[in-house]
């Protein structure tokens, strides 16, 4: 069927500027650009592009630009190109439309709504180049009350934690949406960095498994690589009901995904598709999953923190309440903006949240129930900066969790096209030529670099409001004010006006 | 090191019992007897090595999760998620067992003696060497292996009475490894739509013969008289049973 779709970039070549080195025709990978070597010359077919800009990087001479296709349909708030486009998509094939990345849909952003606090007069503020600051922060239950005996010694049992020195953790993607190479770059970031990365539910590669103490194993729908040295090797289990960019759906990896590497660490076949159901067939209520946190705990005796991630959702907040009931030590939140490697664009688009209302409310909600100790909260969904995290934590959070913003570090340019496998940044693709782009060294050392330049400006924010520690900020919310926000949004977000 | 240890369980709440179970494997005891046993969870969980633990009572549910290497018999039923996510070892029950039997199970093997409840071996899933396998002397609710992506599945229809046919429905829905033996007919309205049905071949009778063989053998019944019955095997029509279902 001929397809009715017009080109979403166009993409200009200087001929002036092009020395015809080919260098765009190896990078691209959804080839848009080839070489013709009866006229020895490079040409650029802008019908394929997506924008992901790794021509125009590595271009030598700078001869490459690429520019939105202006489109100029007549004018029609209702009848955007993006949905005539869609349309026409899909009577041509019938299908779902898969897309990758999270929602980028106008939906307010409250990080943008919320301003910080600093110290003037009254008190004063920490230089924090020159004083201690700290960023270190525990994850896990925390008890009711503490025991000390008389030889000043800690009598209650305290349950497993989580030591980090920043609280930002790699967020859950698994190896098969996301290449090796990456893996390896935010095990050893994390690593280096004394925090977290997390492996979605792909299982755990061999050669990853050094890195345990800084990883957090997922089970999930499918339990792909779930097994006893799986959930030995891990520093914490999450259990995974929902994510935030498709909550209430499982997860199709297609099969031709599933390479013989990916296929060891899931330990399926491979070429055969790796499906995720919907629910997890053994989780249809709070008991139940009160159920599996303590067959995790029983299957790893009770030495590692247990976290239960769900999507922000219209009920988060009474749900939250259900799963630190249910035992879990950690409780992750994945907001409305909250990135995958595919998914359904009419749900990431649709469904959920925004994680700013659902944070606020769940740990509201928790401290009205007087069990907020019980269970860390971690919130995740499009956190895109030291301030965004900053904001989190004043709100309620314990940590936050980067997916998108880890990847951006290692070269994504957030063109949306994860779902192709076709990443030409080798970032979410399991093509070994594309992966190789992906140097572990290179791409730790570009993670550890975002988290300390993140931890220097959280210390200056920190320092400005006169707090010398994280803990103290942490739902501090007198520390936020509201801009350009309904007295309803601000009433959920537990923050006043600007101004008051 | 046939030790035999026998447990009194009675009031012994699943985490001082599994505690136990710990030391006592790690100590290299060969038997484990647990008498008593009235709904403790998690029996078997998290246990290393190929330890013989004999079950009399009612074990609650996931017995045997993510369950490595440990053979457990039951003297008595089974409640739900029995073999959750196992990865290797055996499960034989004198009785029933309860809905979602083998979750997601990579390997091992469950025999049960009677009927299993809903989504029994829902996602169970073969790799390499490993094939799970659940033999159900009875019949099984509907939803019965759902999403299997490998293993082997075998409905004996023992409890049935004479005529009387399976009941189950959605058979194989969202199958796409693996293959499910029911001994006697389905109708097609009781298939998931992604299975398909087959004339067993020389293989799988061999591997019928085997496993009935192996029921037989726990159960003290009579194998001529199962495998004198036709049976009927279903197969995932596709390796990628939505493969087509998205837009790129």
């Amino acid at each position: 069927m001929k397809t009715y779709l017009p080109p979403k970039f166009i993409v200009e070549r200087d001929t002036e500027r092009c020395i015809q080195c080919q260098a765009c025709v190896s990078q691209c990978s959804f080839d848009v650009h080839s070489y013709d070597s009866e006229e020895d010359d490079v040409i650029s077919q802008g019908d394929n592009c997506v924008g992901c800009h790794r021509c125009a990087v590595f271009c030598p001479s700078g001869a490459i630009t690429i520019k939105r296709n202006p489109l100029q349909y007549n004018e029609n708030y209702n009848w955007q190109p993006e949905v005539i486009e869609d349309i026409k998509k899909q009577a041509e094939t019938g299908g779902v439309l898969l897309v990758g990345m999270g929602n980028d849909k106008q939906y307010r952003i409250y990080w943008d709504h919320l301003v910080l606090n600093a110290s003037q007069v009254t008190n004063p503020s920490i230089d924090p180049l020159r004083e201690p600051m700290e960023l270190t922060t525990y994850l896990g239950c925390k008890p009711d009350k503490l025991d000390i005996g008389p030889d000043s010694k800690l009598q209650t049992e305290l349950p497993p934690q989580i030591k980090l020195e920043v609280p930002i953790i790699f967020a859950a993607m698994s190896y098969g949406a996301i290449s090796l190479n990456v893996q390896k770059s935010l095990a050893r970031a994390a690593t280096e960095m004394g925090t977290l990365w997390n492996t979605g539910e792909g299982g755990l590669h061999p050669t990853l498994y050094k890195y345990g103490p800084n990883t957090i194993v997922q089970v999930a729908s499918g339990r792909f690589g779930v097994h006893a040295e799986y959930l030995d090797a891990a520093r914490a289990v999450e259990i995974k009901i929902g994510q935030g960019a498709k909550p209430g759906i499982g997860g199709h990896l297609p099969g031709e995904k599933v390479s013989d590497e990916v296929s060891v660490t899931r330990m399926i076949p491979n070429g055969t598709d790796a499906l995720s159901p919907a629910p997890q067939h053994d989780i249809y209520s709070i008991e139940d999953l009160s159920q599996l946190i303590y067959a995790l705990k029983e299957a790893t005796n009770y030495s590692k923190p247990i976290s239960v991630k769900i999507a922000a959702v219209h009920n988060s907040a009474a749900i939250a309440s259900g799963m630190v009931r249910a035992g879990a030590d950690i409780i992750v939140l994945d907001g409305l903006r909250g990135a995958t490697g595919a998914a359904p664009k009419i749900i990431r688009d649709n469904v959920g949240i925004p994680i700013e209302m659902a944070l606020a409310s769940a740990d509201n909600r928790l401290r009205q129930e007087g069990i907020r100790n019980r269970a860390s909260i971690v919130v995740s969904g499009g956190i895109r900066n030291s301030g965004d995290v900053v904001k989190a934590i004043a709100l309620g959070a314990d940590a936050v969790y980067i997916g998108a913003a880890a990847l951006v570090a290692l070269g994504c340019t957030v063109c949306q096209q994860c779902h192709t496998g076709k990443c030409s940044w080798g970032i979410c693709t399991s093509d070994l030529r594309l992966s190789k782009r992906i140097n572990p060294d290179i791409g730790a050392s570009r993670l550890a670099n975002l988290l300390r330049g993140w931890s220097l400006e959280i210390k200056d924010i920190l320092g400005g409001m006169g707090i010398n520690a994280l803990e103290s900020l942490r739902g501090n919310r007198l520390q936020l004010r509201g801009i350009d926000l309904t007295d309803t949004e601000l009433q959920t977000l537990g923050v006043r006006m600007a101004g008051s | 090191m046939d030790k035999i240890v026998k447990i009194n369980a009675e009031g012994v709440k699943y985490r001082q019992l599994n505690i136990k179970l710990r030391e006592l494997t790690a100590n290299g005891t060969g038997k484990i007897e647990l008498h008593n046993i009235c709904g403790q969870r998690y029996i078997g969980t998290d246990l290393e090595g190929a330890v013989e633990i004999e079950i009399f009572g009612t074990p609650g549910n996931d017995l045997g999760a993510f369950m490595d290497k440990p053979r457990i018999t039951v003297h008595g039923n089974a409640q739900d998620g029995c073999g959750n996510t196992m990865n290797s070892g055996e499960i034989i029950i004198h009785g029933h067992a309860g809905d979602i039997t083998g979750l997601a199970a990579r390997g091992g093997r469950i025999f049960v003696r009677d009927d299993v409840g809903y989504r029994a071996g829902i996602h169970m899933k073969g790799y390499n060497d490993k094939k799970p396998t659940i033999v159900i002397g009875g019949t099984a609710q509907d939803f019965v292996g759902e999403y299997m992506a490998g293993g082997i599945m075998v409905l004996l229809g023992l409890t049935l009475s004479k005529g009387e046919r399976h009941k189950a429905c959605f058979i194989g829905t969202g199958m796409h490894g693996g293959v499910i033996y029911i001994r006697g007919d389905v109708d097609d309205y009781q298939l998931g739509k992604e299975v398909d049905r087959a004339e067993l071949n020389n293989e799988d009778n061999e591997l019928l013969e085997s496993l009935v063989g192996e029921y037989v053998e726990y159960f003290n019944m009579n194998p001529k008289e199962i495998m004198s019955t036709r049976f009927t095997k279903l197969f995932p029509r596709w390796l990628r049973p939505y493969g087509r279902l998205y837009a790129y």
